[in-house]
């Protein structure tokens, strides 16, 4: 039958296939450019229970969120799904039934009936629920209480919250201690006259007032917040703070270094900056490394994570337990170190000078990892000129020039003990900051696995050996810097 | 009813767009691909050819080592410092590469700027691309510095850039913010190609 003969009926039909094949082409079309040029970040819902904390992605549908019954109750314990005619989905979650209609709010969970505030959706045998109905939900599923914040999309199933105080410390008035009832690892950033520490893993919540205020100059305030999942406790402050765990991460001690504590804050002082400051107040000079303190930085750190050593190894991770074993290493040896970072935190290469110049250490060592080459790399401060340095005041970005000499002591000390545990060791200058913006001996160490396999970075042993040899060279370099003086 | 008609052309259409995807695909491939593996070893230069000293990195040893290569230069000290800079790459992008870059790392320009500065400009895909290390970032700074200095006359310091802005590290380690003095970069290689 030729197209022509068609009536009006059936043209109308034959353009509405027309249009709908059109359609799907264009829709083929979008769908492979959405596909080369990737989707938008999903929001995640945070879930808290004792069972297990974890996070779910949250599906948008008709204007409203939704999130899977099955993968919000999963972690929870034994749950199993069967779909039937009608669109009819049951959900049974150890011996609690519940039933859904596909396109109904109507549902039946332990015999009773009540409406959903949105459509229930079943998507490929995916069961939908919006994430308005939790709380109503869950409470008649699981027994028990479950509260939901739904702003910050934090769903806390279980009286599992973590509460915490925050006073000035009665013995320091500079030190804010930070008391949670259970441990907790927040990942902490610091901010010009601001700290602030994420909990993203944690059931954190509130404590009476969402804004606290100190009778201190150092740290006048704090404030707690929750979006996107997580709490937020920021911290105003006057001066650089370190925060320090103990209590098994029950508790957080924040307080300025201990060479900035010395120094009462002055009312009319203005907060130092941590960008960039591009002048500082030099030092009273080289004094016996005996007195004074090992600073210790673990590179990389917070939303920096540093080289990628391996599939599950990351840089910022490596450092940090290397710094931790030097640490204890030195203090078997009687020598006070201290972590610029505790934690995962994100620290920029300015607050580190900064930090380290405020406490005025006989020792800055900055630990590297690198998965090429094998053994240590010892690298002193390569320094491109003189500076110019004008009275009391030093070049920021030659700060190091009076030092370097110290330096290369510790390097040749520390390539010495490296080579006497027959560790292969390297000994060079680098370009790295912020080795050239500290008023102190300083040196970079960057740790290479052993052999070919950089999982060995994470070895307890080789991690050992190195902050062995590490601690020994630091305490040798102090005694020919003595004998030198 | 669904007439044969339609049925045959929206299954050539549905035909071509995937025959188009699929082509836009493979040229997609290829042309990423070729920016590694097709880029030319020497400049596209012509001319007369030189003797120049390049310093390449060598990340099995992790020293940087004067190579003999002959390229054709032009005249003008500018061009003549992006020639030999573009042979280096050449170097780095070939698939024998002692020191392999990320794909797609590319140097946009040389300027000298009296007196005695050079500045490097490299692209984005250079610095993102590039391993993360104390070591194998200063292998890149320090053959980069040491082939411009030595081959081109009058330079005293070098400044890099990142897609025509400073940048604070290369990847995340060797520090960008500053300027290379060349004779410390001097001293470097010759620090590591003594064994310590």
């Amino acid at each position: 039958m030729p197209w022509t003969s068609y009536s009006g009926r059936q043209r109308r039909a034959r353009h509405s296939q027309l249009h709908l094949y059109s359609g799907i082409f264009v829709l083929l079309a979008a769908g492979s450019t959405l596909l080369l040029l990737g989707v938008p970040d999903e929001k995640h819902l945070s879930v808290y229970s004792n069972a297990a904390n974890y996070s779910l992605p949250v599906t948008e549908r008709n204007g409203s969120d939704y999130v899977g019954l099955l993968e919000l109750f999963e972690p929870l314990g034994t749950v199993t799904s069967k779909t039937g005619g009608g669109g009819h989905w049951k959900f049974r979650y150890y011996e609690v039934e519940s039933e859904f209609t596909a396109g109904k709010t109507r549902v039946k969970v332990r015999g009773k009936e009540f409406d959903l505030p949105a459509n229930f959706l079943l998507e490929n045998g995916r069961g939908l629920v919006p994430l308005a109905s939790l709380e109503t939900l869950l409470p008649r599923i699981l027994g028990g209480p479950v509260t939901f914040h739904s702003s910050a999309l934090r769903l806390f199933i279980g009286n599992v919250a973590v509460h915490f105080t925050a006073q000035m410390s009665k013995t320091d008035s500079t030190k804010l201690v930070m008391d949670f009832t259970s441990p907790v690892n927040p990942a902490i950033s610091t901010e010009p006259g601001k700290i602030r520490m994420v909990f993203a893993h944690e059931p954190l919540v509130a404590p009476g007032t969402q804004s606290l205020t100190f009778d201190s100059k150092t740290i006048p305030s704090a404030s707690y917040e929750e979006r996107n999942g997580a709490a937020e406790i920021v911290i105003a402050s006057s001066v650089p703070l370190l925060a320090t765990f103990a209590n098994d991460g029950r508790t957080i001690v924040l307080g300025p270094p201990p060479a900035t504590a010395a120094q009462t804050p002055q009312p009319n002082q203005p907060a130092p900056q941590a960008s960039a400051p591009p002048q500082m107040l030099a030092s009273t000079g080289p004094a016996a490394i005996r007195s004074r303190q090992i600073v210790i930085d673990p590179s990389h750190g917070g939303e920096e994570r540093g080289a990628v050593l391996s599939d599950q190894l990351v840089e910022k991770d490596i450092t940090l337990a290397f710094a931790r074993r030097l640490r204890l290493e030195l203090a078997t040896r009687g020598i006070t170190a201290l972590l610029l970072r505790d934690a995962d935190n994100t620290l920029s290469l300015d607050q580190r000078a900064a930090t380290t110049n405020a406490i005025h250490p006989a020792l800055y060592i900055c630990l590297h990892a690198a998965s090429q080459g094998n053994g240590v790399r010892l690298y002193a401060p390569l320094l491109s000129g003189p500076g110019e340095n004008r009275g009391p005041f030093l070049d920021w970005n030659s700060a190091q020039a009076g030092f370097l000499p110290n330096s290369q002591v510790v390097q040749a000390a520390l390539a010495a003990e490296l080579q006497n545990r027959r560790v292969p060791v390297r000994s060079l200058t680098a370009a790295l900051r912020p080795l050239n913006n500290v008023s102190a001996a300083a040196l970079a160490v960057e740790i290479a696995p052993p052999g070919d396999d950089a999982s060995q970075l994470d070895s307890p042993s080789y991690q050992q050996l190195i902050a062995g040899a590490l601690a020994a060279g630091i305490t040798a370099a102090r005694e020919r810097i003595e004998a030198g003086q | 009813m669904i007439p044969r008609h339609l049925v045959i052309s929206v299954a050539v259409m549905l035909g071509i767009a995937l025959g188009m995807g699929f082509y836009v695909w493979h040229m997609r491939g290829r042309v990423i691909s070729g920016a590694a593996s097709n880029r030319p070893v020497m400049p596209p230069v012509s001319g007369p050819t030189e003797q120049v000293t390049l310093y390449v990195a060598y990340d099995d040893a992790g020293v940087v080592r004067p190579v003999q290569a002959r390229i054709p230069l032009p005249v003008g000290r500018q061009q003549r410092a992006e020639e030999l800079l573009q042979a280096l790459l050449g170097v780095y992008l070939d698939k024998s590469s002692p020191h392999p870059l990320g794909m797609g790392s590319e140097m946009r320009a040389v300027f000298l700027v009296d007196p005695g500065l050079a500045v490097i400009d490299l692209n984005a895909a250079f610095a993102d691309s590039h391993r993360s290390g104390v070591l194998v970032e200063e292998l890149t700074v320090a053959s980069l510095v040491q082939s411009l200095t030595a081959n081109v006359p009058g330079i005293t310091r070098v400044k890099i850039l990142v897609d025509g802005k400073e940048r604070e590290t290369l990847a995340g380690h060797a520090d960008l913010s500053g300027f290379y003095d060349a004779s410390s970069v001097n001293q470097l290689v010759a620090q590591m190609a003594s064994g310590q």
